[in-house]
């Protein structure tokens, strides 16, 4: 693999067409020009919302201008049935340089996908890969043997529907579970096939600092996918047991965030 | 990473004819902060250099700011390459603007660009570069004063130097028979700025590059007469090309590696096809195929010859007192003329022997970057691309810093890589043949040259990126 990748003819004679995105926003009461804004992406099917549960204004709170994108087809972004992965990774780049300053990039599930394509795009200040969906088979499997019939559609480009004991612990309550899986929606059948065939993402621009941040009862990312991804970035993943795939929404959502943050504050990226 | 203007020391016992040398030691100089500036001062804070920028005017943006009295801005300037091809890589510009955005979108994603990746406090406004000399390595002094000439000069010593001061603010004047007894107005290009200047006159336009066309249409629209003086025939694209921007269309024949006969054949009959014969409007054939220079980009030419609000014309062969006299023996009674003949670069600063220049003054360089016998300078932006021209200055710049890098980490690597590339010295990166004029001399084919980068890059990387990691 080269280091760098210059040829986009793709990109250059077939632009990825302008979207209407969805945005959230945090804005520190006091702000801190010594801290960089954080960009937050969803997961497929998520929205910029999961984020605005909690982990937004706790960023916020410690310092950070906090915000969050649904890439096209998510949240209350325009509709896109048919966008494609790099269609998600434009979402993000075109918030990302709309900021004022370099920001850091924060991707959860497929996300942390789109994020690391994202940061091939774009020198972020640094990335944070949160259990992060990379795809390929061995996900395709995990995700059959915890939820047989909610997945199988997907291998055949149908409409995938993930089970409360995926995304969360039983810590959370089940009203609460209930209600957020019902707002949880699905990605664009292309983006679901590319997610599978898993096209490795190029190198990171810029040379930022990556970090992993994951859990080993995530019954979405396997533990031998979390220390693949965090090995490709030259680290090992941050865990935090007891938690469900959903690390933003789950009951102990500080913990992870409070690390990612910790992490920022103290790299001085 | 070390910080600019932190390392200051005034104590440093250097010397250069009698007046002291500030060492800056590993801190890169960059002159100019236009968009090639701002590129290189970008990537290489970016490869952990420490950047002195040094600009003469008081804000960046370098040709595209129009508050500079180099700009060479008019009004109405828009953008003659669609999005994809005139962006960053790594800094796309907004969704929301248009395909080909208006040269104030331009000026504020400069200044967005700088802010965002924190340049500013790298760049020293208002200070002009005086001379940059060789040291005895391979570092250089580079002499400063505050720009306006008031003020005491002082030297600094570089680890290298990057120039990106521009080539398209010394305007090329042209020399005609019997200018000075011409009793209307002449001006050069980039002196006009408003199609008010062009109301009610009659105009003549000399010249058939895209700034030449441009004019040449305001004047369509303002003057009472204009005339359009062209010394041979060109291929006029439409902005727009079965609907999409023109150079999206070509490059998806490029994308499709489709030789460039065939691209040529193609693009013909393409034209023939939406544009028709250029004949047919008084416009001389093309001598050349298409493809063989930089197409002229512009939509609204043709529509103006059809409505005969404006007139082709040959060439100028001399001036009268109250008239021009053209080629064809034809003459024409202008008020105003306005030269659109170009710009020719200059390295004031500079002994022009450094840049290997021939006696027209054009510098013998690699990859248009880089001189034979100066491994620590180089020039970023000097280039006349078919297409828009911060992608290729983007990757220049990346190309530089990973040089500089390289040469401090692997003096081995980078002396092959150096012997290697002498040997690619004042090649061309055009596979058609680019007429010999000024105008043509910095003249590259996006794609090959992207090419040529890229396999410089390939060659120049796995070491540093995983040193570059490394340091973290």
């Amino acid at each position: 693999m080269t280091s760098v990748r210059i040829m986009r003819n793709r990109d250059w004679a077939n632009p990825v067409p302008p979207a209407r995105r969805e945005v959230l926003t945090a804005t520190p009461e006091l702000p801190d020009d010594s801290k960089p804004p954080v960009l937050f992406v969803p997961g497929f099917g998520h929205g910029a919302w999961a984020y605005a549960e909690h982990w937004l204004e706790h960023a916020a709170g410690r310092g950070f201008a906090a915000h969050a994108v649904s890439p096209r087809g998510h949240g209350n972004s325009e509709p896109a049935p048919k966008a494609e992965l790099r269609a998600y990774a434009h979402d993000v780049v075109q918030v990302a340089a709309g900021l004022p300053r370099q920001a850091v990039l924060v991707g959860h599930g497929a996300g942390a996908l789109v994020v690391a394509h994202a940061l091939a795009r774009y020198p972020a200040r640094a990335g944070v890969l949160a259990a992060p969906v990379f795809g390929g088979w061995a996900t395709l499997g995990l995700a059959l043997r915890h939820n047989l019939f909610g997945t199988l559609p997907g291998a055949f480009g149908g409409k995938v529907r993930v089970g409360r004991r995926q995304l969360f612990s039983r810590d959370l309550p089940e009203p609460v579970a209930r209600d957020y899986l019902k707002r949880i929606g699905h990605a664009s059948r292309r983006a679901q096939w590319e997610l599978l065939r898993s096209r490795a993402p190029e190198e990171p621009v810029g040379a930022p600092p990556v970090l992993v941040v994951g859990t080993p009862d995530d019954r979405v990312v396997p533990r031998s996918a979390l220390d693949r991804v965090a090995a490709r970035y030259g680290g090992a993943p941050l865990l935090f047991p007891g938690m469900g795939h959903d690390l933003m929404l789950d009951a102990r959502w500080p913990e992870p965030l409070d690390a990612i943050l910790d992490w920022l504050e103290k790299g001085d990226h | 990473m070390s910080t600019a203007n932190d390392s200051f020391d005034p104590s440093t016992t250097l010397w250069r004819d009698g007046r002291p040398v500030y060492d800056r030691r590993d801190t890169v100089c960059v002159v100019g902060a236009g968009a090639s500036g701002l590129a290189a001062v970008k990537n290489l804070r970016e490869h952990g250099f420490g950047v002195d920028c040094y600009e003469r005017e008081t804000s960046v943006g370098g040709a595209w700011n129009w508050r500079h009295d180099r700009s060479p801005i008019y009004a109405n300037t828009h953008l003659i390459s669609s999005k994809p091809f005139t962006q960053f890589p790594d800094f796309p510009m907004p969704d929301t603007w248009p395909d080909y955005p208006h040269h104030s979108q331009l000026l504020s994603y400069l200044e967005r660009y700088a802010e965002h990746f924190d340049l500013n406090p790298h760049v020293w406004f208002g200070t002009e570069v005086v001379k940059v000399e060789p040291a005895d390595d391979t570092s250089w002094d580079v002499t400063t004063r505050s720009a306006g000439g008031a003020g005491s000069e002082r030297t600094h010593r570089y680890l290298a130097v990057v120039l990106a001061n521009g080539h398209n603010w010394a305007p090329k004047q042209p020399a005609y028979e019997g200018l000075d007894e011409f009793r209307g107005q002449t001006m050069h290009a980039s002196a006009y700025k408003d199609p008010k200047e062009l109301r009610g006159r009659r105009v003549l336009v000399v010249g058939g590059g895209n700034t030449g066309c441009d004019i040449a249409v305001e004047a369509a629209t303002s003057a009472s007469q204009t005339w359009h003086s062209t010394r041979r025939g060109y291929w006029y694209l439409p902005k727009y090309l079965l609907g999409r921007p023109a150079d999206q269309v070509n490059d998806q024949m490029q994308a499709a590696r489709l030789p460039l006969g065939v691209r040529q054949w193609l693009a013909a009959r393409t034209l023939r096809l939406t544009v028709g014969d250029q004949g047919r409007f008084g416009l001389p054939k093309p001598d050349h195929k298409v493809f063989e220079t930089h197409p002229i980009s512009n939509s609204q030419l043709m529509y103006h010859l059809g409505h005969g609000t404006i007139t082709p014309v040959p060439d100028v062969r001399r001036f009268h007192r109250s008239a021009v006299e053209l080629t064809d023996g034809r003459q024409v009674e202008p008020d105003l003329v306005v030269f659109a003949t170009g710009y020719l670069p200059r390295f004031e600063f500079l002994a022009p022997e450094i840049l290997g220049a021939d006696e027209h003054g054009r510098p013998t360089l690699y990859l248009h970057a880089f001189p034979r016998t100066y491994p620590t300078l180089a020039v970023a932006g000097l280039l006349q691309p078919d297409s828009g021209l911060f992608p290729l200055v983007h990757w220049q710049t990346v190309l530089i810093a990973r040089w500089l890098r390289l040469r401090d980490r692997d003096l081995a690597r980078a002396a092959a890589f150096w012997s290697r590339a002498s040997a690619d010295v004042g090649k061309r990166w055009n596979r058609a043949r680019v007429k010999d004029s000024t105008r043509h001399w910095f003249e590259v084919n996006h794609i090959d040259y992207l090419r040529a980068l890229q396999s410089a890059l390939d060659e120049l990387s796995p070491a540093t990126a995983t040193a570059a990691r490394s340091t973290r």
